[in-house]
This record gives C-alpha cells, sequence and structure tokens, in this order.
C-alpha cells in the first residue's frame, strides 16, 4: 500500500527506517523564481476566512475568550469533530467540538486550569478539581513537593522567573511530517519494535524508557483514532498532497489537543510538503489554486490554535501567543536552497488572509537563498511586518538541514533534538544582589547567599566583578537545579507523549537555561569601569540607588570596550550552568530572548547602576537598551553579533522596529520607473562593492 | 587602521557632528552617513539646527574632530552591510570642509578591501563657479551627488535659507558638465515652496542637467521642532502644517512635467 502512496517518489534510506530528511533530500524540487505563479484566496477561502474573522471579533468582544471547557479534560480523542464551516474546508480538525472553544488541560497543573477558568468567568467541575487534587496528582503538584526553600524565595523574589513549573513546558516539536509519509500504523510499528528491543536489566531509566514507549504507542493509537472521529483513515501513508496537509495537521493538533505548553511550533514542513504538491501538479491532480486553498486552509486553521491562560500569563507574553512557529527556507547541506514553492505559499498566506502574529513564519535567512525569494520575504515584511527571520548561516553549521525553530528562536533537528525549556534568571538582579550581599534590593529580605556587601561610596569595577561571578554561580546553581525538578516532574505526570512518539527513540536533550537584562548589566559594570557609580543606601545599609558621575560606553554602538563585557558575562553564566548535573544527561545551554517579558522583569528589578530606573524594562532578548544605541542600526546589531551563539545555542535575539520611512525611499524618487519620463535620457546608477559574503545582509 | 594609497588621507581631520551606520533614505542601498558639524545656510525647516554652528578654530565648540581613518575604520567593521551602499556625508554642510571630504571619499576610493561608493549630500552653499577649484579635488572622487535645490525663487530663497540662491545653480551646473549623477531634492513646505509654478520651475531648472538622474520631492515635517526647543532656538515654521504626501506626489509630477517640456525645447 506504501507503494501506491510513494508512486513517483525517488527512494533511499528512507523507504526502509524513519528518515524523512532523506526523503526530502532525494525528492524536493528547489524554486528559484519569484513569486508570479501564486494564485489568490479562492472563494471558499475568502468566505471561510470571513467567518473565521466573524468568530474572532466575538471572541474578543466577549473580553478574549469565547468559550471553555469546565468538565471534560481534554485529550487526543476527547471531542467529536468540530468544524468551521465543514463543506467549505479542505483541511479540518479543532481542538475543540467548535470552533475557539478552549479546552481543559490539567495535568500541567489543576490550580492554574482553574484560575485560568475562573478568570475568564467560567468554574471548572468541581468533581474535576477534585481528582486532580486527590487523586491524580499534577506537575505543579509535584515540583512544588520537590523545591527546596531557596528556590521558593528566588523564584518570589523573581531573580528566576517564568519557571515553566505550573503550565504545560512546550518547546517540543513533533517530526509531523513523520504521520503524512509513513502513516501512523507504521509508527506505531517502529515505537514497538523499539519497546522489544530495550536493555533487559530493569533499572529507573530503562523502567521510565519503557514506560515513556508504551505511553507513545497508545498516543499513536489515540491518533488514529482522532482521524476517524474526522472520517480519515490516517493509520496508511498520505497518498496526495491534501492528504499530506491533512495527515500532518493531525499529528499537530493531537498534540495541541493534549499540551498547553508555553511554545508549540509545528516544525519545518514546507520543503517536505512541495513534494507532495509538485507530484500532484505534474500529475494535474491539482491546481496552483488549489494548492494554495490547501496552505491557505492549514495556516487558517493555525491562526485558531488556542490554549486557557490566565491575564498574568498573557501578560507575561504580552498577549496570547501560541508560538505556532513555521521554518521556512534556509540551505542544504549540499548547497542546494531548499526554498521551494510551498514556501512562497506560505509566505502567500499573509496576502491572501492578512496579517497575523499566528503562525509564526519563520524564515531560516541565509544569504545564498534565491534572490526571487528574499525580494518576495522583502516584500511581504514591508506590506504585513509578520516575518520572522534567523540566521541559518549559523545555524545550519550546528544543526544540519532539518531542523526548525521552536517558539522563537530556538533550534532543534527534527525528531531527533528535544528541549527541557527553562525560564530565565534575572542577572541584572543577580548584580544588584552581587552588590548587597544576597539581599534583594527591594525588599532587603536575604534571598541569595549572605556574602560580603560592597563597602564604601563608590563601586570598585575588579570588587563588583569578583562578587558578581560568585553570585552568578549561587544563581545557576539554584536555577540549574530547580528546572532539573520541573523537568522530573513534568515528564512523570505531563509527559508529551505524542510529540515524543514523533522523535527517534533516543533524542538528544538540550537543557534550556535563559538570560534576562544582559544590556542592563553589560552598561552596568561599563559605568562602574569607565565613569564612577556612588552608591545610595537606605536606613538598614541596603544599597538602593546609584549616581553614576560621568560618561561611559554603551552596549549598542559596536564599542568593544562594552561589548566585551557582554560577551564575557554570557561566557560565565553559562561556565557556572555547565558545572551542575543536569536533569536526563541534558546538554546545557542558554537563550537571550526575552523577546515580550522583559517588561515584567524589569518591574521586578530596582535601579540598576547603569541609570535605569526600578521597574524600567528591560531591553528585550540581547537588545540594547531602549535610546543608548546612538549610531544606528548596524552599529546596534553588530554589538549584539559579538555575543557568543556557543554558549548561547538556544538562541539570541534582537527585536528591531524601524518606520517603514526609514528603510528606504519609494520607487517614486529616480527616474526610469515612469512613463512621465519617456523623454529622458536615463542614467543607470551600478553600484558594486565588493565584499565578502556574510550572514548579515 | 585604514591606509588609503596617499598614507596623508587617513590623517585628515574633518568636524562632524555624529555618524549613522543604517542609513537608507540618503542615497542607494544601505549607507555609512556622515554628519558634518557646521553649515552656513539657516533654512527655516532644517530639521538638524544642532549641525549649524561651526566648531571654534581652538577646537572647542560642538561636534567632534574625527581623522578620515577613523570613520573608514567605522565603516570597515561593518562593511558587509554596504555591500549595495557606500558612504554619505552629509550635515551641516559637507561643502563646507571640502579638503576632509575629498581626503575622506579619496581613501574610500582607495579602501584595501575595495572600493567604497561615494555620495555627497549638499546644498552646495560654499561653492561658487569662481571658486570651483576649490572643490574640483572633492567633485573627483565624489561618484553621486545628493543636491538640494531649495527653491527656484531667488528672493525667496534668501529669506528660505538666509543666502542666495546662485550656488546650488552653479554646482549644479558643474555637475552637468562632469556627468556626475545626481539626485536632486527639493522639501515642499505649505505655503512657501508648494505652488504648482514653483514645482515647474524646479523642473524646468533641472530640465537643462542631464546628469539628473532623480528628483525628490520630501514632504516638510515637524520632527525637528522638538531640538529646537532644545536648543533654545525660536522655530522658525510655528504653526506651519506638516505637508501632504499626496500633494508633494503632485507636485512632483508636475515638476516633472516641467522637465520633460524643457527637454523636448533643448531637442528641438
Amino acid at each position: 500500500m506504501s507503494q501506491e502512496a510513494w508512486q513517483g517518489f525517488v527512494g533511499g534510506n528512507w523507504e526502509h527506517e524513519i528518515d524523512v530528511r532523506d526523503f526530502i533530500q532525494k525528492n524536493y524540487t528547489p524554486y528559484d523564481g519569484d513569486e508570479s505563479f501564486l494564485a489568490d484566496p479562492t472563494e471558499n477561502t475568502t468566505k471561510l476566512w470571513d467567518e473565521v474573522m466573524g468568530l474572532f471579533a466575538k471572541e474578543r468582544e466577549a473580553g478574549g475568550v469565547l468559550d471553555m471547557d469546565t468538565d471534560l479534560v481534554s485529550t487526543i480523542i476527547s471531542h467529536p469533530a468540530g468544524y468551521i464551516d465543514q463543506p467549505l474546508e479542505k483541511i479540518v480538525g479543532l481542538q475543540t467540538e467548535k470552533p475557539l472553544k478552549r479546552a481543559l488541560m490539567v495535568n500541567g497543573g489543576i490550580r492554574m486550569a482553574v484560575a485560568a477558568c475562573k478568570q475568564n468567568g467560567y468554574e471548572v467541575d468541581p468533581e474535576i478539581v477534585n481528582i486532580y487534587t486527590n487523586y491524580r496528582k499534577t506537575h505543579n503538584a509535584g515540583v512544588f513537593d520537590a523545591y527546596t526553600p531557596e528556590m521558593r524565595a528566588c523564584r518570589h523574589s523573581h531573580i528566576i522567573t517564568g519557571l515553566p513549573d505550573a503550565y504545560g513546558r512546550g518547546r517540543i516539536i513533533g517530526d509531523y511530517r513523520r504521520v503524512a509519509l509513513y502513516g501512523v500504523d507504521r509508527l506505531i510499528e517502529e515505537k514497538k519494535a523499539e519497546h522489544a528491543g530495550t536493555q533487559k536489566t530493569m533499572n529507573e531509566a530503562t523502567i521510565r524508557h519503557r514506560e515513556e514507549l508504551a505511553e507513545q504507542i497508545r498516543a499513536l493509537q489515540e491518533l488514529n483514532q482522532l482521524g476517524k472521529i474526522y472520517g480519515f483513515d490516517i493509520s496508511k501513508p498520505a497518498k496526495n498532497f491534501q492528504e499530506a496537509v491533512q495527515w500532518l495537521y493531525f499529528g499537530y493538533l493531537a498534540a495541541v489537543k493534549e499540551q498547553n505548553g508555553a511554545a508549540m511550533s509545528i516544525g519545518r514542513n514546507s520543503t517536505f510538503l512541495d513534494i507532495y504538491a509538485e507530484r500532484d501538479l505534474k500529475n494535474g491532480v491539482i491546481t496552483e489554486a488549489e494548492a494554495q486553498e490547501i496552505i491557505d486552509h492549514l495556516v487558517m486553521k493555525l491562526r485558531m490554535v488556542k490554549f486557557a491562560r490566565t491575564p498574568e500569563y498573557n501578560e507575561l507574553f504580552s498577549g496570547d501567543p501560541q508560538w505556532v512557529t513555521e521554518s521556512l527556507g534556509g540551505m542544504g547541506v549540499d548547497g542546494r536552497s531548499m526554498v521551494t514553492k510551498t514556501a512562497f505559499r506560505y509566505l502567500h498566506t499573509l496576502e491572501n488572509m492578512g496579517t497575523s502574529p499566528e503562525p509564526n513564519l519563520t524564515v531560516l535567512w541565509s544569504t545564498r537563498l534565491p534572490e526571487g525569494f528574499k525580494r518576495y520575504c522583502a516584500k511581504i515584511s514591508i506590506t504585513t511586518s509578520s516575518i520572522q527571520y534567523e540566521n541559518d548561516d549559523l545555524m545550519r553549521v550546528y544543526h544540519g538541514d532539518d531542523y526548525a525553530i521552536a517558539c522563537c528562536v530556538s533550534s532543534m533537528r527534527i525528531g531527533k533534538e528535544m528541549q527541557f525549556f527553562g525560564a530565565r534568571a534575572n542577572l541584572a538582579k543577580c548584580l544588584l544582589y552581587a552588590i548587597n550581599g544576597g539581599r534583594d534590593e527591594k525588599t532587603g529580605e536575604q534571598v541569595g547567599p549572605k556574602f560580603r556587601p560592597v563597602e564604601g561610596d563608590y563601586l570598585d569595577y575588579d570588587d563588583v566583578v569578583s562578587k558578581f561571578r560568585d553570585m552568578m554561580q549561587w544563581l545557576a546553581e539554584v536555577y540549574v537545579n530547580a528546572l532539573n525538578i520541573i523537568h522530573y516532574m513534568h515528564d512523570k505526570y505531563c509527559y508529551e507523549r505524542l510529540q515524543m512518539a514523533l522523535h527517534d527513540e533516543h533524542v538528544h536533550r538540550w537543557f534550556a537555561t535563559g538570560i534576562a537584562g544582559l544590556s542592563v548589566v553589560a552598561d552596568s559594570l561599563s559605568a562602574i569601569k569607565y565613569a564612577k557609580v556612588k552608591v545610595i543606601r537606605d536606613e538598614t545599609g541596603l544599597v538602593t540607588d546609584y549616581e553614576v558621575e560621568g560618561e561611559f560606553p554603551k552596549y549598542g554602538n559596536d564599542d568593544d570596550r562594552v561589548d566585551q563585557l557582554a560577551h564575557d558575562v554570557v561566557e560565565v553564566f553559562m561556565k557556572y550552568v555547565r558545572e551542575t548535573d543536569t536533569y536526563r544527561n541534558s546538554v546545557p545551554t542558554t537563550s537571550i530572548l526575552t523577546i515580550t517579558s522583559n517588561v515584567v522583569y524589569g518591574n521586578a528589578t530596582g535601579n540598576t547602576p547603569d541609570g535605569r530606573r526600578a521597574g524600567e524594562p528591560f531591553a528585550p532578548g540581547a537588545n540594547p537598551m531602549h535610546r543608548r544605541d546612538t549610531h544606528g542600526a548596524v552599529a546596534s546589531l553588530a554589538s549584539v553579533a559579538k555575543l557568543p551563539f556557543k554558549d548561547a545555542q538556544d538562541g539570541i535575539s534582537n527585536t528591531f522596529s524601524i518606520v517603514p520611512n526609514a528603510l528606504g525611499k519609494d520607487g517614486e524618487v529616480m527616474f526610469g520607473e515612469l512613463d512621465l519620463d519617456a523623454l529622458g535620457v536615463d542614467v543607470d546608477i551600478q553600484i558594486e562593492n565588493p565584499a565578502p559574503d556574510c550572514g548579515c545582509c | 587602521m585604514v591606509t588609503g594609497e596617499r598614507g596623508r588621507d587617513v590623517d585628515v581631520i574633518g568636524r562632524v557632528h555624529s555618524t549613522e551606520s543604517f542609513g537608507t533614505v540618503d542615497g542607494p542601498g544601505t549607507r555609512f552617513v556622515v554628519f558634518c558639524q557646521g553649515c552656513p545656510m539657516r533654512c527655516q525647516y532644517c530639521h538638524n539646527p544642532d549641525t549649524w554652528e561651526f566648531a571654534r578654530a581652538d577646537g572647542s565648540g560642538p561636534g567632534t574632530s574625527v581623522s578620515v581613518g577613523e570613520l573608514l575604520n567605522r565603516y570597515e567593521r561593518n562593511r558587509p552591510f554596504y555591500k549595495r551602499g557606500g558612504i554619505t556625508v552629509t550635515g551641516g554642510e559637507p561643502m563646507a570642509q571640502p579638503d576632509f571630504v575629498a581626503a575622506l571619499f579619496r581613501a574610500a576610493h582607495n579602501a584595501p578591501a575595495g572600493r567604497i561608493h561615494t555620495c555627497l549630500d549638499t546644498s552646495a552653499a560654499t561653492f561658487t563657479k569662481e571658486h570651483a577649484k576649490r572643490f574640483s579635488d572633492l567633485l573627483d572622487e565624489t561618484d553621486m551627488v545628493l543636491l538640494d535645490i531649495k527653491t527656484s525663487d531667488s528672493k525667496l530663497h534668501e529669506t528660505l535659507c538666509g543666502m542666495p540662491a546662485h550656488h546650488a545653480l552653479e554646482l549644479g551646473d558643474e555637475l552637468a558638465r562632469r556627468n556626475i549623477p545626481t539626485l536632486v531634492r527639493h522639501v515642499i513646505v505649505p505655503g512657501l515652496t508648494d505652488s504648482e509654478e514653483e514645482c515647474a520651475n524646479v523642473g524646468r531648472i533641472i530640465g537643462d542637467w542631464d546628469n539628473v538622474v532623480g528628483l525628490d520631492f520630501l514632504p516638510y515635517h515637524t520632527l525637528g521642532k522638538s531640538k529646537y526647543e532644545k536648543l533654545g532656538i525660536a522655530y522658525p515654521l510655528d504653526g506651519v502644517k506638516p505637508m501632504s504626501a499626496a500633494r508633494a506626489k503632485e507636485l512632483r509630477k508636475v515638476a516633472l512635467l516641467a522637465r520633460a517640456r524643457r527637454r523636448a525645447e533643448r531637442q528641438n
């Protein structure tokens, strides 16, 4: 039966084992043309999207949530089929039985589930609360059984913030393409073989492994049933483009029916799906308009993924984000571009159905991407501001050509790597703890170890740096250990069985830490080093404010004197993170990517020696502090680019906003583009400065 | 340190207000922009009044003294960004420091890592045809010019900018003679430079210059106002509303038509 589904495909290792990358490499067609082939939305798409927009409007009117489940715990097969307008839908499947109704997910923590309902005006069935409080333990309950008082204090003072200890951790990307290419039955077979082949000595690791594999098999069986609920047999491989998209989406849907993780990214699917589209187009099975319609309808579904969350959670992430990240483009390790027509089709959804933050369309940017695609990306960025860019030339070196982005920047090989998501340590606050001997600058409480605080009226650079290192070492240890507890409990009580079923048996695990406040720390250290910083103490001797005398170089101006300080902080902090054992031998890395939560972190942090006032937001991610980069964007980006990716492989983000007019002149400046000037003699301006190839343009 | 072919160019010092590493509206591509300190003009709509005052001979006063070498160094640090751009010198008035800018452009052209495209953004305030030689070295090294034509009305020019109009016209002639690609810029201020007659006149002026490759009609905006307040200078255009971008576009068409007619006349 596979033979029929796979007809016309070039064979290879992928036929014999689960190897999606091999299938892609053997079969995809790079596209280096422009966007002129793209099709407008079909009538059905426009009609359907209007209905969805109507639902979104209703949701807003209702205060942000349209409807919620209160008495049905969500699983892969908990709900009957749900539709927007069934006859119009080319791709089907909703998280619950009706659009935008938010499912009840309790395994992360019953308290969070109850709070999410309550704050939106709903009440969870008391019997469910009873069961998940008294009979069935949750991840959240497990974590708090094991937390130490020190961890609780750090959590309370916000020196460590955003820990996934009360909700789903997310950041795991199932290889949803496997569902389409192999069908669910083949995947079950593989998992059964893995289960039969585990080591025989029943130590703790093997027992856990066997239990997890059994859970994965069960999840796949439920995935088959989910297909049946919608009238599809997804046990067998997809036979055409529409089925491939549908099968893949069912895999993703099963994941978001079971997990409400902080980021539920969907992977890197366009090159894979394009193989099916090309085959169908070649065989006359579909037209371009139909191919576009199928992608439009998939993206429409991804725009509708919603979770029940509390207002605090939404405040932390500034909105109601799902981080349904889809990675597009990039280059293959053999030098061919991985851009296909379907990558264009994904971007084109922003034209066909208007702009949208979800799915988070992420272009894996390389200087070697085809010019036509680059231009189309630029065009869509200008008209919709809805594309994220990541440096493929940098990441490909580490992750090859079949990685995807989870959330905003975390890169992982699909189906081969997963990560334990780990929130952030607030390094700006850590610096203040170093100055105050472990006392919190806002409350005066002794949160960190009782080291000797700084003495005298002025900060001494060497003294502060040495104290800061000690405090970072302490913080890294508490932080990593807290995360160890969190991920142990998450695996135990809220295991991502479906997503992990779409991984290889033995996965590489990343231990993803994060840091916040980097630019505040860099500028503070720079102020201490290059200017004079006077401390102001309250009556208890606590340093609560600073007076900066003189000028100092500020991070974000391509000035090595301070950029090096930022670099060193990342390097040193990661060194300390690596010194602590991590759960399941995961490999530590870090990220500098507080894209939205920088406001919350800043709010929890007192005055800092760089002159930043208490409560003032941090800069997002690795950005320089607001208005301190005074030499333009290139200099600002150059500072960020000096941070060590080897230590921050989970990603470094820089948020860059610019008014469109500041990005260049529109078409109507130079002559030659206007008929009016037909009489004129046009001078072509050719500018070609020889320059080495690089990863920034 | 970058060294040009002639060692001395990199040592030439200029008075600079600031640099911008991501210039996208001052010449083609992404450009490294140098803002010179000091300008003899006092245009009423100027949005950079902080670049007006010249430094004093003893080196005090506004701006920073920076060498050509230092500026090129800043450029080279991020050269890949400027692959399709180059360096633009603006101001202030760059032609008030012709030797410095000439040295910078020459060093840019001789840069060891590859020739850098040079662009001069000027109002020509210091240029006269009698003293064209004074600017010969500079123009020899200039790949493109952004030439500001304030107004075609010489009387209005004096009130608008505090200087006569002939400087820009004479530089325009010289650029045409040298055939240096030039983009002409013209700020449209409501009530001052926004009449159709004025715009047609601008069109006719540039119709005489075959080297003009583009015409940019910039609608007047009030974003510079806060700088005046900070500097304690009275804002001359107080009460004047920003120009609508749509109207500026229409007026540009008027100018282009006039230019086309003028060129047709010349052909006959």
